[in-house]
């Protein structure tokens, strides 16, 4: 059982849940003060940090043909520069 | 081919489940990043509107759930990994687990919700919560899918032996469910915490 846990989905799960706490904490105004625009820039940036581990570990996007790969990869990196553009559109 | 190729599947490339699935994977991926955008873009039109409705969103639910989801994906990810050590009881075990961690999203959300329509916060009331409710609601229909599915990759994964086709079924679901788990992180951050 240890040997299954202590493993890399592991080592995701962990960092996961930390990148979760980091972004709850730029929601909650580390570091930006009152740039909440960058706080928000942040917050999208490790989300789809994040989305990418999703695919690559939890769904095994990293061993999967390369095609399907780099059709994961282009999403989550069109769709948070996408995310972000509209969110700055509308300071 | 030759067994001893067969014997490194870490060099090969290897696509999880049916190619059927990844489909409706990429589908439902495309449909979910247009109404993100759609959120973001309306959200861009009335600023103040938004950023007050988010306010009444109580933000420990939904970190919460973002745990819960990131725990419950864990798991499946855990029993693809026992199925492929052979380990048929940890399998069934850590579906168990995905399964209870995704009822206990579901019971969040009820509470929520519940919170939410006590304080007269409806579909109706403005824009925010109708994208609030429609976003929500969507994934949450997502989340009872998955947990029938993960409920029914219980009784598969406690078969004797697994068949290929089992396998396959084993690894569609955990994929449909990891989507699952993908979506809600990105709702997180859009409903909950941006500013």
């Amino acid at each position: 059982m240890r040997t299954l846990l202590l493993n890399r989905i592991s080592i995701v799960w962990v960092l996961l849940i930390l990148a979760t706490a980091l972004s709850w904490q730029f929601g909650h105004g580390l570091g930006f003060g009152d740039a909440y625009q960058y706080a928000t820039s942040a917050i999208l940036v490790i989300t789809f940090v994040k989305v990418r581990f999703v695919f690559l570990d939890f769904m095994e996007v990293r061993r999967a043909p390369l095609p399907l790969r780099v059709a994961f990869e282009a999403w989550a990196v069109v769709a948070c520069g996408v995310l972000i553009f509209l969110y700055w559109s509308g300071l | 081919m030759s067994s001893t190729t067969k014997l490194s599947p870490a060099a090969e490339s290897h696509l999880p489940g049916e190619a059927g699935v990844w489909m409706f994977i990429i589908g439902d991926m495309l449909m979910f990043s247009l109404l993100f955008s759609v959120f973001v873009y309306y959200r861009a039109d009335d600023v103040a509107l938004f950023a007050s409705s988010q306010q009444a969103l109580n933000q420990t639910y939904g970190l919460f759930n973002t745990i819960l989801m990131l725990t419950s994906s864990w798991f499946v990810a855990l029993a693809i990994h026992a199925q492929r050590h052979q380990l048929a009881h940890l399998t069934t075990r850590f579906l168990i687990g995905a399964v209870l961690c995704g009822l206990g999203f579901i019971v969040v959300k009820v509470f929520e919700y519940g919170e939410k329509f006590a304080a007269d916060l409806t579909i109706v009331t403005n824009d925010f919560f109708m994208y609030y409710y429609l976003l929500t609601g969507i994934h949450l229909l997502h989340v009872v899918i998955g947990i029938i599915v993960l409920l029914y990759l219980c009784t598969v994964s406690r078969g004797p032996e697994l068949s290929q086709g089992d396998v396959n079924m084993l690894e569609s679901g955990a994929s449909f469910w990891h989507m699952v788990d993908m979506l809600w992180i990105v709702l997180f951050a859009l409903l909950y915490l941006m500013r």
